[in-house]
């Protein structure tokens, strides 16, 4: 692979704004808190998840993020829907008639929660995301201090995300090149081979990767070489701080 | 030129676990400020080699020394200071997710904090033309780019001796001479294990060419590769229709 055509990660320059100026460490701490208020939220009380969702949009403007991107990150959340829907379904009584189906009264509040729930979740993360770069959120968990391993593990996930696309991409235009058109699962005997030839490959580079490191010194642990700044900008919890208000009046009614 | 040895391995041999032997013996000097070239197949034991000048790879037998430093136990981290490797696919050297995080590696293994952390990744890339790239992503820059970056990762731990392992490896005709250009320009005692045979006519004066294991042949560069015979009895050869004249 050469060149930079679809990358897996974006890393092109963060769009400047109120949100991307704030310190990464914050934006995680503030991301977690909001999502522990709406989960924490009761799921009858539906004027609270309005509520919610007006700190997401208030975040969104404030991020200068264009609704057309959020709407698409929303995609991540398709699995979860699928399984919300079903819910009313399979659910217990009491059951309620609409057009002459069944559904049933828990199940129908059990899939509306998990929606509300899982959208606003998606929402304020794709917040996260669209105002951050993934190498600044990466020393922002540094700062919080998650385990030093933990985060060169994600940094790995990062770094070779691309790198092991590249060579299954490669890997595969190699086998449709022989005329390989795998349609159904029994034909699928050369996309398995192609997954074991992708594991021993990226197996080999991790040895090649840490020869590489341990060449320059890596003695087994990751160098920290971010120190704590000093532009901190802690009114921004008052953000999860109004989505725990909420949470809070929500849960006393 | 000063005659003190940067490296010196004496009798150096190496068994893989499984029992391949791909070092059978090898004797060689590198001088401080030479640029030596080790040529040879593939599978001749290049690359084995070099994971030997700075401690990857222990001998079975033999010693290595950096500049009268044994590789081994306390002194590795020094050793891995002075002998700087880049690799040959950049993908394998940079794992950072920006440019400058990777040049920091090095240096911050060697305990370097702070403003002089900075400096040092500052001063490599500048070194490397790659000043402007600091907040990038490896993957997002060219082969070219990224070989020269992998090149700063090491220069920012200050190494006396530079080794490439086949550092034109997939590098367009620009790229190649830029790489040379800057190998030249460092003016380091360097060491290029390749297999293209015009790189290392074009960037070392010696060569040491290396079959099966063992050394079997070390002089002038322009020497080894017009000794035809000896280039063909070790399945190395000028591409066709070039002729070597002195430069």
């Amino acid at each position: 692979m050469s060149g930079g055509h679809g990358h897996a990660v974006r890393a092109g320059a963060v769009p400047a704004s109120v949100v991307s100026r704030l310190d990464a460490g914050v934006k995680v701490v503030c991301l977690v808190a909001f999502l522990f208020a709406v989960v924490a939220t009761p799921a009858r009380q539906v004027w609270a998840f309005g509520a919610h969702l007006g700190l997401v949009v208030l975040a969104v403007v404030l991020a200068r993020m264009p609704f057309g991107a959020l709407l698409r990150r929303l995609a991540l959340e398709v699995p979860f829907v699928a399984f919300a829907l079903a819910l009313p379904f399979l659910g217990r009584a009491p059951f309620h008639t609409v057009l002459g189906v069944e559904l049933s009264v828990p199940g129908l509040w059990a899939g509306w929660s998990i929606m509300a729930k899982a959208t606003l979740g998606v929402l304020a993360t794709a917040v996260l995301a669209w105002s951050t770069a993934v190498a600044e959120i990466l020393v922002g968990l540094e700062e919080l201090r998650m385990p030093a391993s933990l985060v060169a593990i994600a940094a790995f996930m990062l770094r070779y995300l691309d790198v092991v696309a590249g060579e299954l991409r490669r890997l595969q235009l190699a086998r449709l090149s022989r005329a390989d058109d795998p349609r159904w699962i029994w034909q699928g005997r050369a996309v398995a081979a192609t997954a074991g030839s992708l594991f021993v490959r990226s197996f080999e580079r991790g040895e090649r990767v840490h020869q590489a490191m341990l060449a320059r010194g890596f003695d087994g642990r990751m160098p920290v070489t971010t120190a704590p700044t000093a532009r901190r900008w802690w009114p921004a919890l008052a953000w999860p701080g109004a989505a725990w208000a909420v949470a809070a009046v929500a849960m006393a009614r | 030129m000063n005659e003190r040895a940067a490296l010196e391995l004496r009798g150096v041999t190496f068994a893989y676990p499984d029992g391949h032997v791909a070092l059978r013996g090898v004797d060689l000097t590198v001088h401080a400020g030479e640029r030596v070239a080790i040529l040879g197949p593939n599978g001749s034991g290049k690359t084995t080699l070099v994971l030997h000048l700075n401690g990857i790879h222990s001998p079975t037998a033999g010693t290595v020394t950096v500049e009268g430093l044994a590789v081994s136990g306390a002194e590795l981290r020094e050793v891995r200071r002075r002998v700087g490797l880049v690799f040959q696919d950049p993908d394998d050297q940079l794992f950072m997710p920006t440019v400058g995080q990777d040049v920091a590696f090095g240096p911050a293994n060697l305990g370097l904090r702070g403003a002089a952390l900075e400096a040092r990744v500052a001063d490599a890339l500048e070194r490397v033309g790659m000043a402007d790239c600091r907040d990038r992503a490896p993957h997002h820059l060219s082969l070219g780019q990224r070989r020269r970056v992998a090149l700063a990762t090491v220069l920012s731990m200050h190494p006396d001796v530079l080794v490439f392992d086949e550092p034109s490896a997939n590098l367009d005709p620009a790229a190649r001479r830029e790489l040379a250009d800057l190998v030249v320009g460092l003016a380091m005692t360097t060491v290029v294990v390749t297999h293209d045979l015009l790189y290392a006519a074009e960037l070392c004066p010696r060569s040491v060419l290396l079959d099966d294991g063992v050394v079997v042949a070390d002089g002038p560069t322009l020497d080894i590769l017009r000794d035809r015979e000896l280039l063909a009895a070790h399945r190395l050869e000028l591409p066709r229709g070039v002729a070597l004249v002195d430069w």
